[in-house]
């Protein structure tokens, strides 16, 4: 089945990451009919009305985080974009950045004449080299042609974009943490409220978004609402990069409309499971998600079903695993990841991730000393829900609590008989 | 208003104020770790105050979520219970628990969380974070294994005094709160972080294992460094002090201290204090008693007296002695001697101070209160390196600056650490601030700039000042200082305009043969752009001693008697003269400088009480001689000084936490000390020494306590004339206080000067004594350093002062340090016409290229053995600030 392709229409198209295949493929119109024809009030409204919401994961509005940043005073205001795509089994918005930059570009000079904004900056995380040569070249080359700089299109709009590369730190995508590490300090979230839209990098309102959902912005603009409101569904609308990977035949970014099913994705787009087996769990939005069973699979894909469903849209992140996962070990590297990403800064999180992993060795390498030690797992995840500083701590337990809901027996056999039912080492695919 | 409620207490409060302040304000308590009330910004890290909001399914941290219309908040729910008892569980599952030894136990905030929370045994066992402790500086050690990552440390650090030594390393779970790279602390070590600590993870080394704050008896009382007269107590154990506490909420440090005030008081155990009187007998001293000592003081002072009159007889008052001591010394001098040859150290301080704004304002003090600095716009500072030589007050100015947005002007010829905050820095020549003054008024008139109001309704001499002032051009300004005209100008503009503008200035101004006029100028400065009488503006002269302000103040001073009343003014001698029951000598006497050219001559005997000439003094080898030549010298001292060491003499006394009385601090603070120990030995105060010698000198001298003396001080001092030791117990008062229900005086001149009218003196500049030549190429200049104080007898016998600036040292521009083949660290020879002496140098840019630098505490290489015993003409005080030196290799 062919995939409905809005954002990733471009890649694929000869030398679609250069300002040349960009423009040949329609790019920079949207900004030239914005700055000509548009008040950023009426772009702003636009987006609103569009429904569209951030793909980062958090799902928050644009239009209205658009608004609330327009609307205040202060001066200067900043863009970011967030392409510190840290969540694991995530790499939608790595092809956009290496073959597509100057589509991201356009979203967030458009995001600029909206909110009255002059500066730009790429947070791109340390580790994708590739894109951020992409990023600079584009940037270079977009000066150069004045669709970046001074006067674009020969008004009185200007814009700037520096691309900045990230250290290594998962935290670094949570927007406060990721201001904080674009003003040179070490990346641990802020307290909000404030948010950034009213002090963000440097105190300045700011508006952070994240690529894919910058990227959407260039069709809001050009084609109109009503056009991009047909695809998707009425409460999430538009298209999504599913970032696809784990156990299944063919991994990779699939470009659907909201609302098209867990089943359809793995089993239509990704070629169904490995060697025929049968599917264990998934996790539907990345590490942070909680994992779903075979039960499930019809959910829509969308923030409203799979909310509905006990888990999260997120990131776009799905990860498959087969029957022959050991789930603890599945939960266990899960958690590894937590314990080396957690900042540090508040107890939940520093000191819960860190136990969590701990026990969870414990159960794996059949050292645990009895069943208590599963429920003290679900108490510590439990308390970093309620209690955690940011949404690090808050998801960090979350694969964990629901691998130990749904399979339970397993880690009771590996507590009481010494043994893993599955016995077969895990790996959770892009972790 | 917001309204709310919290456990169904209504309460309102601002918009903005989180629920923890909420709930202080009705009277709910929330536990908490990170929070710390000195800081503006909250952390919520430790997440110990959570609470369940109506509506919200999460719960929420007290201490950074903002109160919300109707908001419903629940502390003592069961979830709010067991969520904070999990935190508290987690905390000590990496927590080093024994208590047994910990220096924190019984004071420790997760200690008694965790009782009130009944946690028991951790459910979370095995290997914790295990990074030991670190023991590699001299001050402070730090238990990372009892440390709960809650940064109130970091923060503190950075907030306060704007250091920011440490900070979180490495993350999540491997946190750890360190120098960066791990290095070992190199910081100020003013001891901020271990106040702000709940836990035992950074203790004193100085007072580690020598009593808990259980075992240990407060007792109030004033830090005895500097004149920014810090509050703390003095926790006592066993009859020793082993650990000071800031006194939070005081006005004037707000429960802060620097490194002198929170390890710096161990001298007073010090094996070398004297313990009993001591009489030199062919060259050297043996023990007598106190009956022999001071007989032997009064006969020789009465045979002198008789021999060669009054006035050959001298005394040194001190600064470091309460204001009780100092009035009974200058009264002992003046009733029982019957000389007025009498002065203190602030001859070498701020003598330029009293006599300028004596006669610009008509009274020479700070005009505004430490606290007010913080809410200055413009701060002006010059001749002050206030970071190291008033720390509390620096941390006013990093205050107004960092949080407040104040625009701070620097002038002076070092680099201070508050130099990256200044908007404009003025590196002048030392000894050219008159015409960098001057420079700055010329643009202001130039261009419109001044008070015309103020000017015209209070002051007088306007337009000769206009004219002096009118060929300081920036141009002819630049030449002579050395300052580029765009900062002149800049500095000009930004102080006339940014309003109310406040300058702090120290002995980089008065300690010049043209000091008294450098103080004139300063006014002129204040008063043509009208920041005088107002908050936040003003003249402020920073005092260097203790009570350096209050020894002036209860007439330790050769021309006039408490509270600045002239000598020569016949009525106000009758006045002393009907008081104190005896006829008074009328000429005015020598000042110290004065005293000092005159021992062995016309001088014979000198009475030296808690001073270190041999060693302040400038031209020390002439010091020496003159004093060597006294017929009689007595020394009144804690230690055995340099100068003890030449006296006939020599008195044990008693140190500040040995008794009551009261010292006034820069801002004219009376402030009250209490004894907290027993002098070792015989020694005795200096109140009970002065009325014993005073009475065996036949003049009657009789209190039972210092109180006594200070109400005696009020009858006849009209700006002390409402302070009583009652009345300050609790807080201290600043004066003009002039009767008991006086609240004393936040700032001075508000509606018309001291004086009615504040005068304009027009003032040239003029050249100081001596200049670089061929011979001695380097303007040499001292000063003080953080670490150490005035002439070191109290801070070089402090173990972690001492450890951590060990050695004399100059400090030389690296242009200079190359011409001169000189390396970092290597022993120089330092020489002027008067001396020279050997140190090491310190190759760095603090001061600018053709200057140096050497800090004057220590007797090894000591600085005044250089410099140059020239006088201000009016208040007799030396140039210590510039004179010609060559440096070689040694």
């Amino acid at each position: 089945m062919p995939q409905t392709r809005v954002l990733l229409k471009n890649i694929g198209t000869p030398d679609s990451e250069t300002l040349d295949g960009y423009l040949k493929n329609g790019g920079y119109q949207a900004l030239k009919k914005a700055v000509s024809d548009l008040t950023p009030e009426e772009i702003v409204d636009s987006v609103k009305r569009s429904g569209l919401r951030g793909r980062g994961g958090a799902g928050f509005p644009a239009g209205m985080k658009w608004q609330f940043c327009a609307s205040d005073q202060a001066c200067p205001k900043y863009v970011i974009c967030n392409a510190d795509e840290g969540e694991p089994g995530t790499f939608k918005d790595r092809i956009l950045l290496e073959e597509d930059p100057h589509a991201v570009l356009e979203g967030m000079a458009l995001a600029g004449y909206a909110i009255g904004a002059n500066q730009g900056y790429v947070y791109i995380r340390g580790e994708y080299y590739k894109g951020a040569l992409s990023l600079e070249k584009a940037v270079t080359e977009a000066n150069q042609h004045h669709y970046l700089g001074q006067k674009i299109y020969g008004t009185d709009f200007d814009f700037n974009i520096q691309v900045f590369r990230g250290a290594g730190a998962y935290i670094c995508g949570e927007e406060t943490a990721l201001l904080d590490s674009l003003e040179g300090k070490a990346g641990r979230s802020r307290i909000k409220p404030p948010y950034p839209v009213n002090q963000g990098l440097w105190g300045k309102p700011t508006c952070v978004n994240n690529v894919e959902t910058l990227t959407n912005i260039p069709w809001v603009v050009n084609k109109g609402v009503d056009w991009y409101r047909k695809f998707g569904t009425e409460e999430s609308p538009g298209t999504k990069i599913y970032s696809l990977s784990g156990h299944v035949n063919h991994p990779g970014n699939y470009e659907l409309p909201m609302g098209a099913t867990l089943r359809e994705l793995i089993y239509e787009y990704g070629g169904g499971i490995r060697q025929g087996r049968r599917l264990k769990a998934v996790m539907p939005g990345g590490a942070s998600s909680a994992c779903l069973t075979e039960k499930s699979l019809d959910v829509k894909m969308d923030f409203h079903s799979l909310a509905a469903a006990g888990s999260m849209l997120g990131s776009g992140a799905v990860i498959v695993m087969d029957e022959n996962t050991c789930m603890v070990g599945a939960a266990h590297n899960v958690a590894a990841f937590f314990e080396h990403e957690s900042c540090g800064r508040c107890t939940p999180c520093r000191e819960g991730t860190h136990w969590i992993k701990r026990i969870l060795e414990r159960v794996k390498n059949f050292e645990a000393k009895s069943v208590a030690e599963i429920d003290l797992i679900a108490d510590l995840g439990q308390n970093m829900r309620l209690g955690a500083f940011c949404p690090l701590g808050m998801g960090a337990p979350s694969a964990a609590l629901s691998i130990i809901q749904h399979f339970r027996d397993e880690f009771e056999t590996h507590v009481k008989e010494k043994r893993c039912p599955v016995n077969i080492p895990a790996v959770v695919p892009g972790l | 208003m917001i309204n709310l409620t919290i456990d169904n207490k209504p309460v309102s409060v601002e918009p903005g104020a989180t629920i923890l302040e909420a709930a202080k304000a009705c009277g709910v308590k929330i536990p908490y770790l990170c929070h710390y009330s000195k800081l503006k910004k909250p952390h919520g890290g430790c997440r110990i105050c959570m609470v369940e909001v109506e509506g919200n399914p999460r719960l929420l941290a007290a201490c950074t979520n903002p109160v919300a219309e109707g908001m419903k908040v629940i502390t003592g729910s069961e979830k709010v219970h067991k969520a904070r008892k999990f935190v508290l569980e987690l905390l000590l599952s990496d927590h080093d628990a024994r208590c047994i030894t910990c220096e924190k136990d019984g004071d420790c905030k997760l200690q008694k969380l965790a009782y009130e929370y009944g946690v028991e045994e951790p459910r979370f066992t095995g290997a914790r974070r295990n990074y030991g402790v670190r023991r590699d500086n001299p001050f402070l050690e730090t238990d990372h294994d009892k440390c709960i990552l809650c940064g109130r440390c970091v923060r503190v650090c950075e907030e306060i005094p704007a250091v920011a030594a440490i900070d979180f390393i490495k993350r999540g779970f491997a946190t750890k709160v360190s120098p960066a790279y791990d290095k070992a602390l190199n910081c100020v070590f003013c001891g901020e972080c271990m106040y702000a600590c709940p836990t035992g993870a950074i203790n004193s080394k100085i007072g580690r294992y020598q009593g808990r704050t259980r075992d240990l008896k407060a007792v109030e009382s004033v830090c005895p460094f500097c004149g920014c007269g810090c509050n703390y107590s003095l926790l006592v154990k066993n009859g020793r002090v082993v650990k000071v506490q800031p006194k939070k909420n005081s006005p004037v440090n707000d429960g802060s201290l620097c490194v002198k005030g929170s390890f710096g008081y161990d001298f007073i155990h010090h094996k070398d204090r004297l313990t009993t009187p001591l009489i030199k007998e062919n060259g050297q001293f043996r023990p007598a008693s106190w009956d022999e000592a001071l007989g032997l003081v009064a006969e020789k002072f009465k045979v002198i007296q008789a021999k060669t009159g009054a006035d050959s007889i001298g005394g040194f008052a001190s600064a470091r002695c309460t204001n009780e001591e100092n009035y009974l010394f200058q009264k002992l001098m003046r009733a029982a001697v019957g000389t007025n040859n009498v002065d203190h150290c602030a001859r070498l301080c701020h003598a330029s101070t009293v006599a300028g704004l004596a006669d610009s304002f008509g009274s020479g003090a700070m005009t505004n209160s430490i606290a007010e600095i913080a809410n200055a716009k413009t701060i002006l500072v010059t001749g002050s390196n206030t970071p190291e030589t008033h720390p509390i007050i620096a941390l006013q100015v990093f205050k107004a600056v960092r949080e407040n947005g104040a625009k701070l002007i620097i002038a002076d010829p070092r680099q201070l650490r508050f130099s990256p905050y200044a908007q404009v820095q003025m590196r002048h020549k030392p000894g050219t601030d008159i015409a960098l003054f001057n420079g700055l008024m010329h643009v202001i008139i130039k261009e419109g700039l001044e008070d015309k109001d103020f000017i015209a309704q209070r002051t007088e001499g306007y337009e000769e000042l206009k004219k002096v002032v009118e060929r300081y051009t920036p141009e002819y300004v630049e030449n002579i200082t050395g300052v580029p005209q765009e900062q002149i100008i800049a500095a000009a503009r930004l102080y006339a305009t940014n309003k109310p503008a406040s300058i702090l200035y120290s002995m980089g101004i008065t300690q010049h043969v043209t000091g008294t006029n450098g103080v004139k100028t300063i006014a002129n400065l204040a008063m043509l752009t009208g920041n005088l009488g107002r908050e936040s503006s003003g003249v402020n002269p920073l005092r260097g001693q203790n009570n350096v302000q209050g020894a002036c103040d209860v007439g330790a001073l050769p021309n006039v008697y408490p509270g600045y009343q002239k000598v020569a003014d016949v009525a106000i001698r009758a006045k002393f003269e009907a008081a104190w029951g005896v006829k008074l000598p009328a000429n005015n006497g020598l000042t110290i400088t004065e005293m000092v050219k005159a021992a062995g001559n016309s001088l014979k005997a000198l009475y030296v009480m808690g001073e270190n000439p041999m060693l302040s003094d400038p031209d020390l080898t002439e010091v020496k001689k003159h004093l060597e030549s006294l017929d009689f010298l007595v020394v009144q001292d804690i230690f055995m000084t340099e100068t003890a060491e030449l006296a006939h003499v020599v008195l044990p006394v008693a140190s500040f936490a040995e008794k009551d009385g009261t010292f006034t601090n820069t801002e004219r603070r009376v402030q009250l000390l209490h004894k907290a120990v027993d002098s070792p030995g015989e020694a005795r105060t200096d109140w009970q020494i002065l009325c014993d010698l005073s009475t065996r000198l036949g003049y009657n001298m009789s209190y039972d306590h210092p109180s006594q003396i200070m109400d005696e001080i009020a009858s006849v001092t009209p700006i002390y004339g409402g302070i009583s030791f009652e009345r300050i117990s609790k807080l201290g008062l600043q004066w003009p206080c002039p009767d008991k229900n006086h609240p004393g005086t936040k700032f001075l001149h508000k509606d018309k000067f001291s004086r009615g009218l504040g005068k304009f003196f027009p003032i040239e500049f003029q050249s100081p004594p001596e200049w670089p030549d061929a011979e001695y190429p380097l303007i040499l200049t001292t000063g003080r350093v953080l670490f150490h104080f005035h002439t070191g007898s109290m801070s070089r016998r402090s173990k972690g002062l001492e450890e951590v600036c060990p050695k004399p040292y100059v400090e030389i521009n690296p242009v200079d340090a190359v011409k001169l083949g000189i390396s970092d660290g290597e022993m120089v020879k330092v020489g002027s016409r008067r001396g020279e002496i050997q140190l090491a140098a310190a190759v760095n840019d603090r001061c600018t290229p053709g200057v140096i630098f050497i800090p004057f505490h220590f007797k090894e290489a000591a600085a005044n053995v250089l410099t140059i015993a020239a006088l201000d003409p009016v208040a007799k005080i030396p140039e210590f600030k510039v004179c010609a030196a060559r440096v070689e290799k040694a």
